[in-house]
């Protein structure tokens, strides 16, 4: 009743609901159930790569969630997802235990590596799943929301929001470069071995987390869409449309702005932890600046607005890039710099406006 | 009558004074040949004629002498300047500077020296350099002597000091002597040198001056030493302010460098082009290569490049300007996307182009070198230059905008572009314009920043999101505003350095322009009025 | 130097004695008071934007269930009056009352407009790109805080009150279109209208009939007048004929003050106004 509600009229939405609901029972299948050499096998490999578009699409979502919907352009999102992932990462690390290269039970390698004598505090409690799920929400959420209630609240919109959230990414990423922050330094956390006891290696495990990716991409996008549809939906619109004149009619603007941003850093986190314990690696990198504007790049190239559109963008942009790094390493950049520009100028409502456009026609 | 006299003695005295070099020649050559004879005692003399001789050929003889570089040749008995080579010696004929070809070392015997000869050779060449006509020279034999003197150097310096006219040799002079009489007997000229060393930023002062606080016997110079040493302390601190700050400046030149386009095409256009960091980089590269077109003449290059890299840089920006920018006005986050695209076409440009690897550009000669202010301050001859070029660079933009046409009309344009086109400016020429000014001058500062760093295809990106905090926290659309912003941002991350680190400098320094434009949305310097408020 | 002392304020604001945390205000507002009749104060307020006067020592009081309009040539600061009394813009000087109780001056505006007063901006400003229900519906009154609103679905009786605002503005046929397929004067209609659903105490209204047809300002002019009674109505307006349809009293403003007040009759024959009208060199 309530997904008949919110999905109305949303085609795209149903058809990504229902392809999602048939590939979570297809997949592990396909890839558990059919043997190796039949032509329909599902390699592992393969398994893994959508399983990371599928956090990708998530994380697409919730940008498309504040920048289609709120015209807040984030150029700061891959933070969000990052610090996801290292909440993840962090009890991933502690499920090491001693079977790390130092085999101490107690820290982990880098900071034997470093010298460290003991735990440092922000460590306290990721060895428990349930403290690091609830981290992988809470971080990205405060700290989206700590700056959400500055920025908001002095007012600060459009291009120069952009620039500060990106200043914010930046920052963060020289910190976790830092080998005194304790999160790894350069090479961040890697060398994960099992996830709630399961071997991370193995193929069951790998389908339980594309699964999870599947199920996090469904709820999210339901979840979002939810917001959409209802009133504050509308308010979010009309805030991106006249910002002014919404505080005249009386909704609190910064307050609107707050909830569905924090809310969206909230699903780029979950996005995060999910997407590292299948490529099995977070360092620094994913804080870049250039990650963030890449990302918005997918919502737009799928449609923004739409927000299935955002997962249709994340997946065609991270195939291309999968496909040309593979054939032509130096092409990729050209290609990606050309879809920024080829997006904006003549596809303003991305592959998915053109194809309702070409519907709308026919 | 009396000039008639005049005339004849000059001439006499010309006369006489005529043969003079000449003999002076032959006393080196004579000398020279001297140094062949088997006898110190000899040698020595020879040395002390050769220094005294006045020849030109004097100083480098002496020196090479005391690194063991001057043999003879074992018939001949020519002097030679000798140099390892392959089967032997590549020989040179001191006297003419004639090659000689490669002898072995039975044909060309080595004039052997012992250390008393060394110590009169360094004491002949410190007092030949004391009297050479560079002051750097002069000043390095100073150094070279000093914290060693004995009688004769000590009454060589004193001489010297009498016709110096340099401030930093007399004082440097000044020093040695000071240095010397703080070890004599006389606790009256022990006081004086305290006194004189006072404050004194010469590393061999403080040592000394702290040998003194600690083991001197009279309570009075320990007194006086350890107040000098207090007073050297704080000069050292004045001068690592200095110097700090001199570091801050300059950074802050370069931010303002690369900001200072931004503050055009972002300021008083309002449009937001992330390719900006590229056109700076563009910049460097066209200053590598020019300088590879002219490998000979470095200086020259940098010259040539600063018209190539603002041409440069302007053309690409007048092109993405007409190709891109202009479909987008009035919607400033798909410029920033668009834009963004355009750097990592750039930046993959070159990556293809010159490979990913970094280059470097020589320094042209007037660059390099430091100028020395005391012992514990230099200022760095390129950080010097890129700090006036700075200065010089926003001084000319300033004049562009507020004394030009095109500045007149880039202000209308800025201000209501709707009233300009009504006026009769053509407004889509005078943002190409715009765009191009704000991309040449990126371009411009990508020269300077090649003399401060490598060029590589990363380098814009390293600037791009310092130098909108720049245009941002000085106030949108205020040159000024830049300029301070630029220099005050750099200064307090070099303040901050040294106690929390660099990383940390720049993440508090970032944290700090965030939560300042939460506070001051419109920057430092806001624009004022109406119009500001839409 | 600016500066500094705004940080070194910050602290010292903090740490006053005598201080009031916002968050142990308690959270009722004083109700609209007007039983003296008046519903808006604006005493002594002064304005200045970079050395220039806006508002000069502005003194204006509106009654309850008045219908006044504001004339004035340009510059005479009467945007600059409706920032103020919205909350866009904070005065330099003066006081600003909305009926006996209510300072608007430390109000946000948000919170001005849930106190009851609505604005009409000289642009109209609606939500283009959402259907003109939709719009209507943003500005209905009620919980406008975050969680409310995401749950806020619309009751029968909600239903009917945007069927009469759509009948009173005339755009019932055109519910379901997007606002900005609107026509000019549409557009303005469905302002006032958004404004209505907002069930304001007080309406101000900026030049409403600029870019109007005659028979669309004739429209308007009667809407304007059906509003008023029930609550205060400020126009502000430049079209002199269409004044004159509507207003019993009004104000003339010049260099930020008030120049002249009362009926259009007088003044007209204020010597006053038409020399500001007119300009001295015509005299």
């Amino acid at each position: 009743m309530f997904l008949k509600q919110i999905l109305a009229g949303d085609r795209g939405g149903q058809t990504l609901l229902a392809l999602l609901a048939v590939i979570t029972v297809l997949v592990p299948i396909l890839n558990l159930a059919v043997p190796e050499g039949s032509p329909l096998h599902l390699s592992t490999y393969t398994l893994t790569l959508t399983g990371k578009y599928l956090t990708y699409a998530l994380l697409a979502v919730a940008v498309d969630l504040v920048w289609g919907y709120l015209g807040i352009l984030s150029l700061g999102h891959a933070a969000f997802f990052a610090l996801g992932g290292y909440a993840m990462g962090m009890y991933l690390m502690r499920q090491i235990g001693d079977r790390g290269v130092y085999g101490n039970p107690d820290l982990p390698d880098f900071m034997v590596f470093l010298d460290w004598q003991e735990l440092p505090w922000f460590w306290y409690g990721f060895d428990q799943f349930w403290f690091a799920a609830l981290m992988v929400m809470l971080v990205p959420g405060l700290v989206a929301f700590a700056f959400g209630w500055f920025a908001f609240r002095s007012r600060v919109t459009g291009v120069y929001l952009s620039i500060i959230t990106q200043a914010l990414t930046y920052a963060l990423m020289l910190a976790f470069f830092r080998n005194e922050m304790g999160f790894g330094g350069n090479n961040g956390l890697t060398d994960f071995k099992e996830i709630l006891g399961f071997n991370l290696q193995a193929d069951t495990t790998r389908v339980a987390l594309f699964v999870a990716s599947a199920v996090a991409l469904g709820l999210g996008y339901v979840a979002c869409r939810a917001i959409v549809t209802s009133r504050l939906g509308r308010v979010s619109l009309a805030i991106r449309d006249a910002e002014a004149r919404t505080r005249f009619i009386g909704y609190r603007v910064e307050h609107v702005k707050l909830a569905i941003f924090t809310f969206s850093a909230v699903l780029a986190g979950i996005a995060g932890a999910l997407y590292v314990p299948q490529v099995g690696i977070i360092n620094p990198g994913e804080f870049s600046p250039l990650n963030s504007i890449e990302l918005v790049i997918w919502v737009a190239v799928g449609g923004r607005a739409t927000l299935y559109g955002a997962v249709v963008g994340a997946i065609l942009v991270n195939y291309a890039k999968t496909t040309f790094t593979g054939i032509m390493p130096e092409a990729w950049l050209f290609a990606l710099g050309g879809l920024f520009v080829v997006v904006t100028l003549f596809l303003p409502r991305g592959v998915t406006g053109l194809l309702r456009r070409k519907e709308a026609s026919a | 009558m009396i000039k008639r006299v005049f005339y004849l003695f000059a001439t006499l005295l010309l006369l006489a004074g005529a043969p003079l070099p000449v003999s002076a020649a032959d006393g080196f050559e004579q000398a020279i040949v001297q140094l062949t004879e088997r006898s110190f005692r000899t040698k020595e003399t020879a040395i002390v004629s050769i220094a005294e001789s006045g020849d030109e050929r004097a100083l480098p003889l002496l020196k090479r002498l005391l690194d063991g570089d001057v043999r003879y040749l074992r018939y001949a008995r020519t002097v030679v300047y000798a140099e390892k080579a392959e089967g032997g010696y590549r020989i040179t004929e001191v006297l003419t500077g004639e090659e000689l070809g490669i002898k072995d070392r039975r044909e060309a015997k080595r004039v052997v020296i012992n250390n008393a000869l060394r110590s009169v050779l360094r004491r002949q060449i410190a007092s030949l350099s004391l009297n050479s006509d560079a002051p750097a020279l002069r000043l390095a034999a100073v150094r070279e002597m000093s914290g060693g003197l004995d009688d004769e150097t000590a009454s060589a310096l004193e001489a010297r000091q009498q016709v110096e006219s340099n401030a930093t040799i007399r004082e440097a002079i000044d020093t040695a002597l000071a240095l010397r009489d703080l070890e004599s007997e006389d606790k009256a000229l022990r006081l004086a040198a305290i006194e004189r060393l006072h404050g004194s930023l010469e590393p061999v002062a403080t040592l000394r001056l702290h040998d003194l606080a600690e083991g001197e016997a009279s309570a009075e110079v320990k007194q006086a030493a350890q107040n000098a040493l207090k007073a050297i302390a704080f000069n050292r601190d004045l001068s690592g302010f200095g110097e700090t700050l001199f570091f801050g400046l300059s950074l802050g030149s370069v931010l303002v460098l690369a900001a200072i386009g931004l503050a055009i095409t972002f300021g008083v256009m309002g449009v937001i082009n992330m390719a900006h960091g590229e056109l700076i980089m563009l910049g460097a590269y066209t200053t590598y290569v020019v300088q590879q077109l002219m490998p000979n003449h470095i200086g020259l290059s940098i010259l040539v490049s600063i018209p190539a890299a603002f041409l440069i840089s302007a053309l690409a920006g007048i092109a993405i300007e007409r190709g891109v920018i202009r479909h987008l006005y009035g919607r400033p986050l798909e410029t920033l996307l668009a834009t963004f695209g355009i750097s990592l076409i750039l930046q993959q440009t070159v990556r293809t182009i010159f490979s990913p690897l970094n280059r470097s550009v020589a320094t042209p000669e007037f660059m390099s070198g430091a100028l020395e202010i005391n012992s514990a301050l230099t200022l760095t001859y390129n950080r010097l230059y890129v700090f006036a070029f700075c200065l010089l660079v926003f001084a000319a933009l300033l004049f562009i905008l507020k004394k030009t046409p095109l500045g007149l009309q880039v202000r209308a344009v800025s201000q209501n572009r709707a009233m300009a086109r009504a006026m009769g400016v053509r407004s889509e020429w005078v943002d190409a314009l715009t765009f191009g000014l704000g991309s040449g001058v990126a371009g411009v500062a990508g020269v300077a920043l090649s003399q401060l760093t490598n060029v590589g295809p990363n380098l814009g990106q390293a600037y791009i999101i310092d130098s909108f905090m720049v245009v941002v926290f000085g106030g949108v659309g205020n040159l000024w505003g830049t300029l301070v912003a630029g220099l005050s941002l750099g200064v307090a991350n070099k303040v901050l350095e040294p106690w929390s680190g660099a990383v940390l400098a720049k993440i508090l320094v970032l944290a700090f322009i965030i939560l300042f434009i939460q506070k001051r949305p419109r920057g430092l310097f806001p624009q004022k009025g109406r119009a500001a408020e839409g | 130097m600016n500066l500094f002392q705004d940080t070194l304020s910050m602290p010292r604001e903090v740490m006053r004695r005598d201080r009031v945390f916002d968050f142990m205000i308690p959270a009722d507002n004083p109700r609209l008071d007007i039983s003296h009749n008046t519903i808006l104060y604006l005493e002594d307020v002064s304005v200045s934007f970079d050395g220039f006067k806006a508002i000069n020592d502005l003194n204006l009081y509106i009654d309850a269930g008045e219908l006044r309009c504001i004339i004035g040539p340009n510059g005479a600061g009467k945007t600059t009056m409706m920032d103020i009394i919205t909350g866009k813009t904070r005065p330099d000087t003066g006081t600003v009352y909305f009926g006996q109780r209510i300072d608007l001056l430390t109000l946000s505006e948000p919170e001005i407009a849930n106190q009851g007063i609505g604005r009409k901006f000289q642009k109209p400003t609606v939500f283009e790109n959402q259907s003109v229900l939709c719009n209507l519906e943003l500005s209905m009154a009620g919980d406008k805080r975050v969680w409310p609103t995401f749950t806020a679905r619309l009751s029968g009786e909600q239903r009917d009150r945007i069927g009469e605002v759509l009948e009173s503005i005339g755009l019932t046929t055109e519910r379901d279109l997007r606002a900005g397929a609107l026509s000019h004067g549409q557009k303005q209609w469905l302002e006032i209208g958004m404004l209505l659903m907002q069930n304001p105490k007080l309406l101000l209204v900026d030049e409403p009939v600029a870019g109007m047809t005659h028979q669309e300002m004739d429209r308007t002019a009667e809407l304007l007048r059906s509003l008023a009674g029930e609550r205060s109505v400020v126009v502000v307006e430049h079209d002199m004929d269409f004044v004159r349809s509507i207003a019993n009293r009004v104000t003339v403003l010049h260099q930020g003050s008030v120049l002249a007040e009362g009926s259009m009759e007088q003044v007209q024959n204020d010597p006053r106004v038409v020399e500001v009208y007119l300009g001295g060199d015509a005299c």
